[in-house]
């Protein structure tokens, strides 16, 4: 093991080495790595290249916050983008590769962009390349977006599944660190279900990085007994690898939970991910801090580092972040930093703190390690390129920051920094008012809740660590409380060690003189301070225009590291206090979410519910060539030997009008309606008349919305005086039943009617053709089929092999048809005995695309022509609405906009050239296509028409019937079809109506 | 997010659609003028605060209900039947009977 490994401590069980890849590279850490820790002990800095400039970039933290240490993990369909290595835990067999680097990390052709520095400013792209022309944007913009960026996701199908899953409980606690853990052992005292999340695959937060003992225990070993204790109360639940990411109405939370990230594969039967659905009484946030960067030249080089982070490597993972050192610090509590590095063998060159006078605490530790402080001194800038090696710093006036001496250099390859501490107010910010300054700790911390929450901890502002405990257990008891919970008196904790973080408003960039790096703001969309300066002098001042106009912020780290330092360098620049500067907004996610956790097991075809119709299989199992229409499937048609979707449709609708067809029809919404109103009931609901429809008849219904447009089409049945069976179109049958309830109960609850959704409880199916009346008589038990007996719009009840069935004569195609409903869980028996009777007679099956034809060859509309834009009159059933009742969309039926004679009217369309017409066409005049061209209209569907023996089609076409015998053009530009056309009546096939009365 | 559904109880509000302003009254078929229809069908305020607002439990009872909901916090205060279900002898009336 390198040098960078210290020979014992940490968090990391030795026993365990575990091998990995970086850039092809093998190395090898111990069980409880991070990617990150694991490769600064094999003495690798450079991981990354940034996202705009190309500079080197390595680890600034070892935590959720990282902007710059991000890596692509895995490969193949696994492979994802913009990890942070620092939450990565180390498996064996991990694959890491660096991003935006060519041809290769050492060496970026790309860094070039550093020297176009100053042309490469906020905004620059969008000034250069799109100002003049469009066009210039669009030329260059393919090379600009190859040019800047991260990693590239996988275009592979993800092969891991997801779960989702909602969970109930009484305090929920977001963190499980010290406060966190403090608030769970008091809440859960009282016998409440505690939920503890935490987004890193160990709880006990800061506890695992402290030097000092707590109760006397070592830190860690207080944490693990603290976890070990709650673990065993029956209402904990204790969650790691849970980032609580979203704060939601009615305290609801979302969160994800990484179940298998940390291994190679899932495991089998394992998620990748959970998706869960929090519920909480209330919400402890005890979301901890981040350490604040300090804005400088230089600041990004590899080897800067935060300071707490830098303990974190030595203290947790055991590794020496640097061989030589300097710390820079605004606060006493970051001299333990330098204190716990230099015991871990870190030479610590200086201390250099902008105070003037650090406090004692701080001074006697330095004192005890024996690290000299240079006090009113800051950090003029940071030289290395991709490896640190010199620290500049001057004396400086805290005050106005100007050198007021002379420079000197450190030889340094590590710079720890500390500008305070930023409380992560991310959830407090999406449930609760706009984030309040508090000048005495310099930091944003939560305002007002809009919700049931309580901020502990460091999240509150609270930073030192007996004040955490005490804080998180006073506040977990009383959340229980709240809730009506008895909690116990927490217990007093004692801490060593115990300096707090209170820091001083200083996050401003030091001004140093002569040639000097970039000093960034956030590291990962690669702004500087010399952006967020332009911006100001651009007028992009307000906090939400500074975000937008430099990037500020919006990387997928959300600006975690750098929102707070990039208001302060407003608010400098406006000569404003922060507070009035404010900040932006957080909204979810708190951290990236996968879109497979958000997708759940609600994949392929889990997407949505699968409806079936009885005869579902029997279709799949004869050639059936499935669809899906809504949540249904359905069969195009029946395919043959050889036979194309065409040549199939054809044979079947010839099929039909020169015998007999028997398709499937199941999937048509059926609503019960019933009671001594249901006759008037209908009669308000459809715009023609149904008062006088009498039992044993159907007759085909027209609804409307009420602005006028139609809404749906189908016949209805009087079954009984009281009762009727309404049909819908498929589509519509949810959207017209709910339609239906509307009515009852808020327009006419006087009105005796009850409605009942049928649809699963009926198999149905339309057999058509000339021999269809021969096929009933011999099925079809009890019912007379002659003409008289059973006329054009009968209705009968009979018997199908001892079953019930209702037979309706209706047509769809326009031949002699009949529609049969008999119980679902008879409708495979029926349709089978339906074929067997009709063998004689030729019959066959037929799927949508001959029903279509039959219905186009016939003028009938459907869905294309039913596209909430169209009138009865439109579609030339204007007639029938009746103009003696008052039906729903009856009054603005005569509003002049849907009586205006250029309003689009249904026509046939037939092809002129024996080609297809697209549906989707436009009608143009132009015999060539050209674009643009004025669209009379557009071609609603087509067939190829074997009655007709010709391409047709329906088209709304603007004054449409007034166009009959024109000659146009069908154009569909996108596939370069162009048809000949003429507009002619929509009824193509025997417009009397002789077949289908006969 | 739940919503008391006077006929089922507190339910998930995804088994819900919304349904619009509860307030609206449908013009007379036989007497209204055509801006009362356009008022009806296309007019509608934004109130702030406290909304009486339709709700369908579509995956539920199927019945309309009316809930009062703030459009600021989306907090819901209540829900009752629509008319149709408001029975002259109420539930509540039946169970005071009883006891």
């Amino acid at each position: 093991m390198s040098s960078y490994r210290l020979p014992n401590g940490g968090l990391v069980d030795r026993s365990a080495p575990l091998s990995f890849t970086f850039d092809g590279a093998r190395y090898s850490g111990f069980e409880g790595d991070t990617l990150a820790s694991a490769l600064m002990a094999n003495g690798v800095r450079l991981v990354g290249r940034s996202f705009k400039y190309h500079r080197p970039r390595g680890m600034l933290s070892a935590g959720p916050e990282e902007p710059s240490a991000l890596v692509t993990l895995r490969t193949g369909a696994r492979r994802e983008p913009n990890t942070k290595a620092t939450m990565v835990p180390l498996y064996d067999g991990l694959v890491a590769t660096s991003q935006n680097r060519w041809p290769s990390l050492e060496f970026d052709i790309m860094a070039a962009n550093q020297l176009a520095g100053p042309l490469l400013s906020a905004g620059f792209y969008y000034k250069t390349f799109m100002g003049p022309t469009a066009k210039a944007w669009m030329a260059y913009e393919h090379f600009i977006r190859q040019a800047a960026g991260l990693g590239r996701a996988t275009h592979e199908p993800d092969p891991d599944r997801y779960d989702k899953a909602n969970v109930h409980c009484d305090v929920l606690v977001v963190g499980g660190g010290a406060a966190g853990l403090a608030a769970a052992s008091a809440a859960a005292s009282s016998g409440a279900r505690v939920i503890v999340a935490d987004e890193n695959a160990r709880l006990g937060g800061s506890l695992l990085t402290e030097a000092g003992r707590v109760n006397g225990q070592s830190a860690v070993a207080f944490a693990e007994q603290h976890i070990a204790a709650l673990a065993t109360e029956p209402g904990v639940t204790l969650m790691p690898r849970t980032a609580v990411y979203g704060y939601y109405d009615s305290n609801v939370l979302g969160a994800v939970e990484q179940i298998a990230d940390h291994l190679p594969v899932p495991p089998t039967g394992l998620p990748r991910q959970r998706h869960w659905t929090i519920t909480a009484g209330r919400v402890v946030l005890a979301t901890g801090a981040i350490e604040r960067p300090i804005v400088f030249p230089g600041n990004d080089t590899p080897g800067v580092m935060l300071a707490e982070s830098a303990r974190t490597y030595v203290i947790r993972y055991g590794v020496r972040p640097a061989a030589r050192a300097v710390l820079f610090a605004t606060h006493d509590a970051a001299y333990r930093v330098a204190r716990d590095a230099a015991r871990a063998g870190v030479e610590m060159a200086a201390i250099v703190d902008p105070r003037p006078a650090p406090g004692e605490g701080a001074k006697a530790l330095a004192d005890e390690a024996g690290i000299p402080v240079m006090a009113g001194h800051g950090v003029m800038k940071a030289l290395g390129g991709k490896a640190l090696n010199t620290v500049v710093v001057a004396p400086m006036d805290l005050g106005t920051g100007a050198v007021t001496g002379p420079e000197s250099a450190i030889a340094a390859d590590g710079l720890f920094v500390s500008g305070g501490w930023t409380p992560t107010v991310h959830l407090a910010s999406q449930a609760g008012g706009a984030p309040v300054w508090d000048g005495k700790i310099a930091a944003f911390v939560p305002g007002a809740p809009r919700q049931a929450w309580t901020d502990a901890g460091a999240c509150a502002g609270t930073f030192a660590l007996s004040a955490c405990l005490a804080d998180g257990a006073r506040l977990g008891a009383l959340s229980a409380d709240t809730l009506g919970f008895a909690a116990k008196p927490p217990p007093d904790y004692a801490v060593e060690d115990d300096l707090t973080s209170q820091s001083i408003a200083f996050v401003r960039k030091v001004k140093p003189t002569g040639r000097a790096p970039k000093a960034f703001v956030d590291l990962q969309h690669d702004v500087t301070a010399s952006d967020v300066a332009l911006a100001h002098r651009e007028g992009f001042q307000s906090v939400e225009h500074l975000k937008r106009y430099t990037t500020l912020g919006m990387a997928a780290d959300q600006g975690k590291t750098s929102n707070v330092t990039g208001l302060a360098l407003m608010a400098e620049a406006r000569r404003q206090d922060i507070s009035h500067v404010g900040t932006t907004r957080f909204r979810p996610p708190y951290t990236p979410v996968s879109l497979g956790a958000l997708a759940g097991f609600e994949t392929g075809h889990h997407f949505y519910p699968k409806r079936r119709s009885p005869m579902d299989l029997w279709h799949r199992e004869n050639g059936g060539d499935m669809t899906p229409v809504g949540l249904w499937d359905r069969p195009r048609a029946y395919l043959q030997d050889g036979e194309t979707m065409t040549e199939a449709y054809v044979r079947e609708a010839a099929a039909v009008r020169a015998g007999v067809g028997l398709v499937d029809v199941s999937t048509l919404g059926k609503i019960d309606v019933q009671g001594p109103d249901a006759a008037t009931f209908l009669d308000r609901v459809y715009a023609n008349g149904f008062a006088k429809l009498p039992v044993g008849k159907a007759r085909y219904g027209l609804m409307l919305r009420e602005d006028g447009l139609l809404f749906d089409d189908g016949t209805t049945w009087r079954l009984s005086e009281t009762q009727y069976l309404m049909t819908t179109t498929t589509a519509n049958a949810g959207p017209v039943m709910a339609h239906l309830e509307y009515h009852l109960d808020i327009v006419w609850p006087e009105m005796r009617v009850a409605l009942a959704s049928v649809t699963d409880q009926w198999a149905a199916v339309a057999i058509a053709g000339p021999q269809a009346r021969e096929v009933l008589w011999m099925a079809i038990d009890d019912i007379d089929f002659s003409n008289d007996a059973l006329p054009f719009m009968g209705v009968r009840q009979g018997t199908l092999d001892g079953e019930t069935v209702w037979v309706a004569r209706l047509s769809f195609s326009g031949e002699l048809a009949y529609e049969v409903y008999i119980g679902a869980h008879f409708g495979l028996h029926m349709w089978q005995r339906l074929l067997e009777a009709g063998q004689p007679f030729g019959i066959i099956p037929y799927g949508l695309e001959a029903l279509g034809t039959l219905r186009i060859e016939k003028g009938h509309v459907a869905g294309g022509e039913l596209d909430g834009r169209t009138t009865a009159d439109d579609l030339g059933l204007g007639r029938m609405a009746s103009t003696k009742k008052a039906y729903i969309g009856g009054h603005m039926t005569g509003r002049p906009g849907l009586a205006d004679d250029r309003r689009f009217q249904l026509v046939g369309v037939k092809a002129l050239d024996d080609q297809p017409v697209r549906a989707g066409s436009h009608i143009v005049v132009e015999a060539e296509l050209t674009e643009p061209a004025e669209s009379l209209g557009h071609v609603t569907a087509y067939t190829y028409s074997p009655a007709v023996n010709a391409h047709i089609g329906l088209a709304l076409v603007e004054n449409g019937r007034a166009r009959i015998g024109e000659r146009h053009f069908a154009t569909y530009p996108l596939k370069g079809h162009h048809v000949p056309v003429e507009l002619v009546d929509p009824c193509f096939f025997d417009p009397d109506g002789e077949r289908m009365h006969g | 997010m739940l919503i008391p559904c006077p006929h089922c109880g507190p339910r998930d509000s995804r088994e819900f659609t919304y349904g619009g302003d509860a307030t609206l009254q449908r013009p007379d078929p036989d007497g209204a003028d055509d801006k009362a229809w356009c008022d009806y069908i296309y007019a509608r305020a934004n109130p702030m605060g406290p909304h009486e607002e339709l709700w369908h439990h579509a995956q539920g009872c199927r019945a309309w209900i009316v809930v009062t909901r703030d459009t600021l916090t989306h907090e819901i205060t209540g829900a009752r039947p629509t008319a149709r279900w408001q029975d002259p002898s109420t539930d509540s009336d039946k169970k005071e009977a009883a006891e």
